[in-house]
């Protein structure tokens, strides 16, 4: 099924773009396992994400979003196809450059703020005043400087995912995968974090790839977003939402907010049934 | 002092201060219960002269054998089977009826095999404490979020950073329990044992004392006994809560 590809404002040119990353006929299948049958998960599935742009997958419960993540990060192998990161092929391991935030809290319960997000420089060994000095601009970055010395458990939600998207920027990604990274938040709270999402893509210049269920969310923060149908998932559509690079969460009261989310509903409807009979959502 | 810590201490108080009122009062013969204050005052006569220093210290020791080796025997049986599922698909049925062994019924072939010095007793201790430490283990390593193990490999960690930043600091509640455990049931182990096979230590006196009917020295040496368990295990308790309360567990 080739996916179609929509431009939701024609009248916005896009340049010819730089691809960062891509994936070729990519499937995930998992194996029967004693009396579990085997999966079908993914796939397959053609994606290029294009060097510095906003990118959001969104597709029903259970359609294989986090699989799609896992393999393009080389957190998992694909069953078919390739996979390639900055011209290289990404074979079995996550390949520097690549920084992950994950839906579940991902902090460190051992280690204060701080040190949560010092934790990747200290062990690749980073000079201690270069550690400091990036650790100082993430916490101040992501509003955490009131925090350094509190451990996790002494955060809310929403501030132990900052933790983990400021140990992220800290080792200067250059393609920032997030898997549903505000899917335990409130909606004022996902709202807000996306602004710092947004402000986050726009001062490191990475390419940023999204997991979402929210299409609000899609919406409101990427260049483009990709619809995925029901598992196996496949990309059925992608499209260029025309977005200005300076945005907020105000557009969300704009017309074409409304027009983007209705499209991606239209798309996403019978997927969802289809995942929701299938005991997925 | 918190209201459950009030209450707490007037139970023991009010315990204590009716037993001590009942032996006194001839409710309970000195035959049976000294009054705890007896107790008390021979148990600090016993630790002034010198009495029983050479068996605490060869009580602690055989506790301090057992122990150490109950812990890192069962960490790493423990890391074993946790990593082998198979085998520990096997063992499992094992593990789950240990306890059911009455160990204390191998204690002659324990005494053929080792001979009559201290490693019996401390045999005894580490098979008492030994399983408490791989159950937790294996609890601590099940219980690891595996979005942590994730992030290790994002932040490309091999398996030797990844046992030795992630997953035993993620497990280190559990470690601390069968740690724990180990201590309290080694205790028991190794008391008991220097009860049926030893001529020394506190066990062993407490059966002497038993024996020649000298209950002040064996009321004494149980007192010292309990109030030793119940310092190391607050002790242990606290340093537990203080890291409990960091990490909000």
């Amino acid at each position: 099924m080739a996916a179609s590809v929509v431009k939701m404002s024609a009248d916005r040119s896009v340049s010819t773009p730089m691809l960062h990353a891509e994936m070729t006929g990519v499937t995930r299948i998992y194996a029967a396992k004693g009396k579990t049958p085997g999966v079908h998960a993914l796939g397959p599935v053609d994606l290029a994400l294009r060097q510095g742009e906003f990118f959001s997958v969104v597709g029903p419960s259970g359609c294989g979003k986090s699989t799609l993540l896992d393999v393009l990060a080389g957190l998992s192998s694909p069953t078919e196809g390739k996979v390639v990161f900055e011209g290289a092929p990404v074979t079995g391991s996550v390949p520097p450059g690549i920084g992950v935030v994950f839906q579940e809290n991902a902090a460190f319960p051992w280690l204060s703020v701080k040190d949560n997000i010092a934790f990747g420089l200290r062990r690749e060994g980073t000079d201690p005043a270069e550690v400091e000095r990036r650790v100082g601009y993430a916490l101040g970055f992501m509003g955490l400087e009131d925090f350094a010395a509190a451990y996790p458990s002494q955060l809310s939600g929403g501030m132990r995912q900052r933790v983990c998207i400021a140990r992220t920027l800290v080792m200067q990604p250059r393609l920032i995968l997030l898997d549903e990274p505000f899917g335990a938040l409130d909606a004022q709270t996902r709202l807000l974090m996306g602004d710092e999402l947004l402000k986050l893509w726009r001062e490191t210049g990475a390419t940023v790839m999204l997991i979402t269920h929210a299409l609000d969310e899609a919406a409101m923060l990427s260049d483009r977003i990709a619809v995925m149908s029901a598992r196996p998932g496949r990309i059925m559509e992608e499209l260029e939402t025309g977005w200005p690079k300076e945005r907020d969460s105000r557009i969300a009261s704009e017309d074409h907010f409304g027009q983007i989310t209705s499209r991606l509903w239209k798309r996403l409807r019978e997927e969802s049934i289809k995942a929701t009979a299938r005991g997925g959502a | 002092m918190s209201r459950a810590g009030t209450i707490r201490l007037l139970f023991v108080v009010l315990c204590v201060g009716a037993l001590e009122a009942a032996c006194r009062g001839g409710l309970i013969s000195p035959q049976f219960v000294i009054p705890p204050s007896v107790m008390a005052a021979h148990l600090w006569q016993l630790l002034i002269d010198g009495t029983i220093t050479a068996d605490i210290v060869e009580t602690l020791s055989n506790v301090l054998m057992a122990v150490i080796l109950a812990v890192s025997v069962g960490f790493v049986c423990g890391a074993v089977l946790h990593s082998l599922p198979r085998l520990r698909r096997a063992v499992d049925p094992f593990l789950a009826t240990y306890y059911a062994v009455p160990f204390f019924a191998f204690y002659p072939l324990l005494i053929v095999i080792f001979g009559l010095n201290a490693l019996p007793i401390v045999t005894i201790g580490f098979l008492f404490g030994v399983v408490a430490m791989i159950i937790s283990t294996i609890n601590g390593l099940d219980r690891i979020p595996p979005v942590l193990l994730k992030t290790a490999s994002v932040l490309g960690m091999g398996p030797v950073r990844t046992a030795l930043m992630i997953k035993l600091p993620s497990a280190a509640p559990h470690l601390f329990t069968g740690t724990k455990l180990a201590i309290a049931y080694s205790f028991i182990g190794v008391i008991a044992a220097e009860f049926i096979m030893s001529s020394s230590g506190l066990g062993y006196s407490i059966a002497y004392a038993f024996n020649s009917f000298d209950n002040r020295t064996m009321y004494a040496l149980m007192l010292f006994i309990i109030l030793l368990v119940t310092l190391i295990n607050a002790v242990l308790y606290m340093w537990e809560q203080a890291i409990m309360q960091r990490r909000g567990s």
